[in-house]
């Protein structure tokens, strides 16, 4: 990066964030801090939704995802229509009509106080480890290939974002969130633009397609029934609805995001236009990681795209001559596959079927042969193999091949990217300690300006405690899985609790207390012992939740029944 | 002496029965369109690997 990049980076950055501050100064209630001005309309409400879930990590990571294994992954995304629409007809129509600040706010009116704290802690719990992963992974793949200092990228962007979220609430978050989101989108198209004017000469998109075909990158649906596959037709149809649902319909930070709209409908057609535009939006992401993988054909890549990481090993006195094995055999493998590509598009061009054929099964060989260097370089980073370069890819083509200029808006979108999900944790995270705790249990009856000096107080309080968790963690997984994976071990029981206050209405709190205990416990379990994909979880502890809660209510009526009946329309 | 604010005109009721979008103003067109356009996309991306094959 150069000067030009660093002045487009921190204009852009901290212009952002100056100006929510700005647009959000003056006299504040804690109504208008935690809820908004509630004049939100649709689009913005669909903007910010976005942006909640659309941290850096989709941006930085999901690329790596489809250079390194195809399209495959859009199928988590299969269950968020289906997922939304529940959500605008059964979910917020009871949240508006009941007025409440937080989610589980419902589960304390329609249980009892113990299982809305609850429904608060798993959210925190859950929402609190996320949160440091949120800052974490962006910072570690920045400052990586950047140069910089790991814990100075944390501390920058978390100050940053702490900084404008207490300012303003939720209110700075909304401002802030379209153009942040405006930001990361031309930072996409600029990449997507540049990538595609890189790729060899006479190589056209049909061909460019014709390749990732061929290695099977343009895989997106997969009927195969083995549930240790993590993304098929069937765990994004039958599993993701239930992480979705958790998702959109009970985690604090989306839930706050709706419940601003200036009515039902705003806030029904925000969540409308994410069930339309989310799959179009992840699939477009992937493709240009599948784009990445065509391009790299082509263009000799790193064997190891975390090259700081690999130059370490290089030099190394221990690890340099299998790191100069490793290259060798990589770039012989690379040089044929790159030949043996070129002569199959032109035996097509040409219409000679058998030279195609020929040079396609040579290409494949060349293939496996990449693929057990690149698996070779992982050994030689981790012995173990528990190391993933994936994240690096999408960084690394932006640092070598894009202008000065796009580097710095492509590096202001990664960080406007993680800012934006950053702020709407954060504004959550207090919004419900102090909603579902402080005020609840801990200090009731104080006045709303004290309420309002704790939340700016718990929102510093949790932006330091991400900040700290960042600074802290190490992760193996690709980035956009890990996040997934620690959701899919909490939001099922979290969507077990409001599945059985929606449509159960003769199980009572106490039931569900303890039946979302033991099923909280049976996902742990189940998570450390059971090699099965992630998303299978997501429906087997909200169902868990709901058969042991009525199992408990079956088996001890008097005591389950203290349930507070709502009416449901 | 300053003169006391008229009152506003009670603002409309939001009719969230209707959607105010042009071609799908019920929330069940809303809805049907979601799910017409999710299919299409998976058929989309079914047949993606088949027409580069």
């Amino acid at each position: 990066m150069n000067g030009l990049d660093y002045a487009i980076l921190l204009i852009t950055i901290l212009g952002i964030a100056g100006y929510g501050m700005w647009r959000t100064r003056g006299g504040q209630n804690l109504r208008g801090y935690l809820r908004g001005s509630g004049e939100t309309r649709w689009f913005a409400i669909g903007l910010s939704v976005m942006a909640t879930q659309a941290s850096a990590v989709t941006f930085l990571s999901t690329p790596g995802q489809g250079f390194e294994s195809g399209l495959g992954f859009v199928q988590i995304y299969f269950g968020m229509p289906l997922a939304l629409i529940l959500i605008a007809t059964a979910f917020l129509p009871i949240y508006r009509r009941l007025n409440v600040y937080t989610a589980y706010e419902y589960l304390g009116r329609r249980f009892d106080t113990k299982t809305r704290l609850l429904g608060a802690t798993i959210f925190l719990l859950q929402r609190g480890l996320g949160a440091g992963i949120t800052l974490y992974a962006p910072a570690i793949v920045l400052s990586t290939v950047m140069g910089w200092r790991l814990d100075l990228t944390i501390l920058c962007a978390g100050v940053v974002v702490i900084a404008y979220t207490v300012a303003g609430g939720n209110e700075a978050v909304n401002v802030t969130q379209k153009y942040q989101l405006a930001v990361i989108f031309a930072g996409m198209v600029a990449a997507l633009v540049i990538l595609l004017s890189r790729l060899p000469a006479g190589l056209g998109w049909v061909d460019a397609f014709r390749v990732a075909g061929h290695f099977h990158h343009l895989d997106a649906v997969s009927l195969s029934t083995n549930p240790k596959e993590r993304y098929t037709l069937w765990s994004g149809l039958l599993g993701a609805p239930f992480l979705m649902l958790a998702y959109f319909g009970t985690d604090q930070s989306q839930v706050q995001r709706y419940l601003g709209g200036a009515s039902l409908r705003e806030s029904r057609l925000g969540l409308m236009f994410n069930a339309v535009f989310k799959i179009p939006m992840q699939f477009f992401i992937l493709l240009l990681g599948v784009l990445l993988f065509v391009f790299y054909q082509f263009e000799r890549p790193p064997v190891f795209f975390n090259e700081v990481a690999w130059h370490d090993r290089a030099v190394a006195p221990a690890t340099a001559p299998r790191v100069a094995a490793v290259e060798q055999s990589f770039q012989a493998a690379h040089t044929a596959e790159r030949g043996h590509l070129t002569a199959w598009l032109d035996a097509r061009h040409r219409g000679d079927a058998a030279a195609a054929e020929t040079a396609a099964g040579a290409a494949t060989a060349d293939r496996a042969a990449l693929d057990a260097a690149r698996k070779e370089a992982r050994l030689v980073i981790d012995p173990k193999g528990r190391t993933n370069d994936a994240d690096y890819v999408f960084i690394g083509f932006i640092l070598h091949y894009l202008p000065h200029g796009l580097i710095g808006l492509l590096v202001a979108a990664f960080f406007a990217a993680a800012l934006s999900a950053k702020a709407a944790e954060l504004n959550a995270l207090a919004s419900s300690t102090i909603v579902d705790w402080y005020r609840h249990v801990l200090r009731p009856g104080a006045t709303d300006a004290h309420y309002l000096r704790a939340s700016k107080g718990f929102t510093i309080l949790w932006g330091v405690i991400s900040v700290t968790f960042a600074l802290s963690a190490t992760l193996v997984e690709n980035l956009i899985q890990a996040v997934n994976i620690i959701g899919s071990i909490f939001y099922p029981i979290m969507l077990g609790l409001f599945v059985v206050g929606f449509f159960l209405r003769w199980i009572g709190g106490t039931a569900v207390f303890w039946g979302a205990l033991a099923a909280q416990a049976l996902v742990i379990v189940l998570f450390l012992r059971w090699d099965i994909s992630y998303i299978w979880f997501n429906p087997i502890g909200c169902l868990a939740c709901v058969g042991f809660s009525a199992l408990v209510q079956l088996g001890f009526p008097p005591a389950a029944s203290a349930g507070q009946p709502l009416p449901t329309r | 002496m300053m003169k006391a604010a008229a009152p506003s005109p009670p603002a409309a009721p939001v009719d969230d029965a209707l959607t105010g979008l042009p071609g799908l103003r019920t929330w069940p067109r809303v809805y049907a369109f979601v799910v017409v356009s999710f299919i299409v996309w998976v058929v989309l991306l079914a047949v993606l690997p088949r027409l580069f094959a």
